[in-house]
């Protein structure tokens, strides 16, 4: 699609980004020391500080990539929102309180309470960092996504402009201003969500033929086979096309190229009718080729409206009753008139061609509602429909994994600190719950709204909730869009923020040995942080294809793999020592991040390698690793126990 | 309530919530159809247990919230009387 900025999106995008960045400079005088600067003289009040964790943790991932792949798979998108709140029951009933009594600045210094040993130390902060830099990249590739649309921007230019803006705000002021700024963050992201909920349930459904850009998809035939030729030069508006032969690369393919009297060349996709015959049903196909060409529907793409682009989808085939239009829905009734009508959903195919130019081709695909609203639809999650124990198990692997990632996510963690008490951890866990929870069931209307608003982009899922307010106000689309920009500002800064914590305490004094005193340890966290940020900004420029939800589950399963096991043996198993949480953070992360980088979801889609060259029996580590690290620190732990004196 | 049942209060809440969870993952992996019923206001099942997971997340850290308070005013009265008969 073309994206052109508007005025008012522009406006508002640079009046958010200004008062965020103004709080941060207002706020930054409040933090000279480095007890300010890391936890905020854990003088933050609980309410604040909940809000403030549902800032933290609403990223990039929950707000663009859940909604995108409801959008596009239906119910399967909600299993990451069930997934992501479910860890927060570990956060509240087992982590939140001990952490606070533990710690002071960082994960490891909750960790290391007991025994006072350097080694736990580094690897805590070892881990901390990877962890961090795992979750920036999607952030970072979010940021990018986002502006492109807005601003009219480049993706790189996104990813610069939030790397820029977090540096300035970490720099400034630490832990006090990203605290506020998460509360702002969090506070209007749930509140424009239910207002851009209740405005799709006010508009309700309707039936179309196509996308919000008024183009009506086409259904040719039947034809068949052997007169296909003939038979589109009987009809008028066909009379002139002609057919291209297959070659080797479509032969296979259920799809027809047509070339019209212009020489454009548009794919349609054959749908079976009665014996022997086929209709023709409109695909859209975006080619690239070997010389940088882009070519979307035949013609060579444009770049300002009104110039070739793909028309933008997602639309109702049928509802129920046979009706056209619902009128406003209730919270229910918009599920049950779903249930019971008719989506068109478009599912792509890449066809590699034999000049080395590869085509992609989007096409319709009606889908029951009842179909749409049921588990096991997207690919990651086919181990629910498939008999092979193999996909099973994937899919407990990542439900595992979301379960306990969240309680050992390094930018959550430090957010213990910043409040006065255990009582306060606790309470602000619970209003984070509520947030979190609230904007998790929204989650589900504003996907299932996209994927029904005739707005969505066929090539990219992350846009879906920012199109969606567009198909609905242009002023709601702009608001979401810098909503959904700061979410990422927010995020990454807790990120860099986690990671300049574990680099000035973890890994300068104990590894380095570098004493510092207070000024030092601020100005050397200062430093970390733009080195992380430089850092997050290269890596969000070059994973820049990838997608931000699969991206997030590598860091979860990497989080819940090396922090979980320590933190929960320490507080539940008396003979736990220094040893066995060293030998479990370590095995844990290099575990989890080798099994991800041997499992076939790399192979394909960061290597472009075949999926039977992976050396792992499936994607998600974390029903493997996760337990590893559990036995690894037990039976260390059981082999480094202090010897009793006689 | 004694300070043994308010410790061991959080852990049987986490049992309850991981029971709750832990059944809607055998659902979807060995029941998947029962997913697709829609036993209530023609919404399925797959909907109703992914809320009511939201919803019992909320009551069960809702519960927590009243009987930790509870808890730390006791805490805080205990230790002003024994400050007080110093």
């Amino acid at each position: 699609m073309i994206y052109e900025p508007s005025v008012l999106a522009v406006v508002v995008f640079f009046a958010f980004v200004g008062v965020t960045l103004g709080l941060s400079f207002w706020l930054g005088g409040k933090a000279k020391t480095s007890e300010g600067y890391f936890s905020a003289h854990g003088q933050i009040p609980w309410f604040i500080n909940g809000v403030a964790f549902a800032g933290d943790y609403l990223s990039a991932a929950s707000f663009l990539g859940i909604c995108g792949m409801i959008a596009f798979y239906g119910y399967d998108g909600f299993l990451y929102s069930i997934g992501y709140l479910a860890g927060w029951i570990v956060a509240l009933f087992i982590v939140a309180e001990p952490m606070k009594r533990l710690g002071k600045f960082t994960f490891a210094d909750a960790l290391n309470s007991k025994f006072n040993s350097p080694g736990i130390q580094i690897a805590a902060g070892l881990s901390t960092l990877v962890v961090s830099v795992f979750y920036l990249i999607p952030q970072m590739v979010g940021a990018g996504v986002l502006v492109t649309p807005l601003l009219g921007f480049p993706h790189w230019v996104g990813v610069v402009l939030v790397g820029v803006t977090v540096i300035l705000i970490v720099v400034t002021a630490g832990m006090v201003s990203t605290t506020w700024v998460q509360f702002l963050k969090g506070s209007l992201l749930v509140i424009f969500s239910a207002l851009l909920t209740f405005m799709l349930m006010n508009r309700g459904f309707e039936t179309s033929e196509g996308g919000a850009d008024g183009h009506k998809l086409r259904t040719l035939g039947p034809f068949s086979a052997e007169t296909l030729e003939d038979d589109l030069g009987k009809d008028k508006t066909t009379e002139d096309w002609s057919v291209i032969p297959s070659d080797a690369a479509w032969e296979e393919t259920p799809f027809v190229r047509l070339k019209n009297n212009e020489g454009a060349i548009t794919v349609w996709k054959k749908e079976s009718t009665e014996a022997d015959k086929f209709l023709l049903t409109e695909a859209q196909s975006l080619t690239k080729t070997t010389e940088g060409t882009v070519v979307v529907n035949g013609l060579i793409k444009g770049s300002k409206k009104g110039e070739p682009e793909l028309h933008p989808v997602g639309h109702i085939s049928k509802l129920p009753g046979g009706q056209e239009k619902t009128g406003p829905l209730g919270l229910l009734s918009f599920f049950s008139t779903l249930q019971e009508s008719e989506i068109v959903l478009w599912p792509k195919t890449v066809i590699k061609e034999e000049d080395g130019s590869t085509t992609t081709v989007y096409y319709q695909k009606p889908t029951p509602g009842s179909q749409v609203l049921r588990p096991g639809e997207h690919p990651r999650f086919k181990g629910i429909r498939s008999n092979n124990p193999i996909d099973k198990l994937n899919f407990v692997s990542l439900m595992l994994a979301l379960f306990c990632g969240t309680a050992s996510l390094p930018h959550i963690l430090i957010r213990y600190y910043t409040v006065k008490d255990e009582a306060a951890a606790r309470k602000s866990t619970i209003v984070g719950i509520v947030t979190i929870g609230f904007f998790y069931i929204l989650s589900l209307y504003m996907g299932l709204g996209a994927m029904t608003s005739g707005a969505l982009d066929v090539t990219n899922s992350n846009m879906a909730a920012p199109l969606l307010a567009r198909s609905i106000a242009e002023w709601l689309f702009a608001a979401i869009s810098a909503i959904a920009f700061t979410t990422v500002l927010g995020t990454v800064s807790g990120l860099i923020l986690a990671s300049a914590g574990a680099v000035t305490h973890d890994l300068m004094g104990h590894l380095l040995h570098v004493k510092m005193n207070d000024a030092e340890q601020v100005r050397v966290a200062k430093i970390s942080s733009v080195v992380v940020g430089v850092l997050a900004i290269i890596l969000g420029i070059l994973f820049k294809d990838m997608n931000v939800s699969y991206l997030v589950g590598w860091a979860f399963s990497v989080a819940a793999s090396a922090n979980l096991p320590s933190l929960i043996m320490l507080l539940f198993w008396k003979k736990t020592t220094s040893q066995g949480i060293i030998a479990a953070l370590i095995v844990g992360m290099v575990s989890s991040l080798g099994w991800i980088l041997l499992s076939e979801d790399t192979f394909t889609k960061v290597y472009g390698l075949s999926a039977d060259a992976a050396l792992v029996p499936f994607s998600q580590p974390g029903i493997v690793t996760i337990p590893l690290g559990f036995l690894i620190l037990i039976a260390v732990s059981l082999m480094t126990q202090p010897k009793k004196k006689l | 309530m004694s300070d043994s049942q308010t410790n061991r209060l959080p852990l049987v809440l986490f049992g309850i919530y991981l029971l709750l969870y832990a059944g809607f993952i055998v659902i979807n992996l060995f029941a998947t159809e029962l997913m697709e019923l829609t036993p209530f206001a023609g919404v399925n099942l797959a909907i109703w247990y992914g809320f009511g997971l939201i919803v019992a997340a909320i009551l069960l850290a809702f519960i927590y919230g009243v009987t930790g308070s509870r808890h730390d005013a006791q805490a805080n009265e205990a230790a002003e009387n024994k400050e007080a008969s110093k």
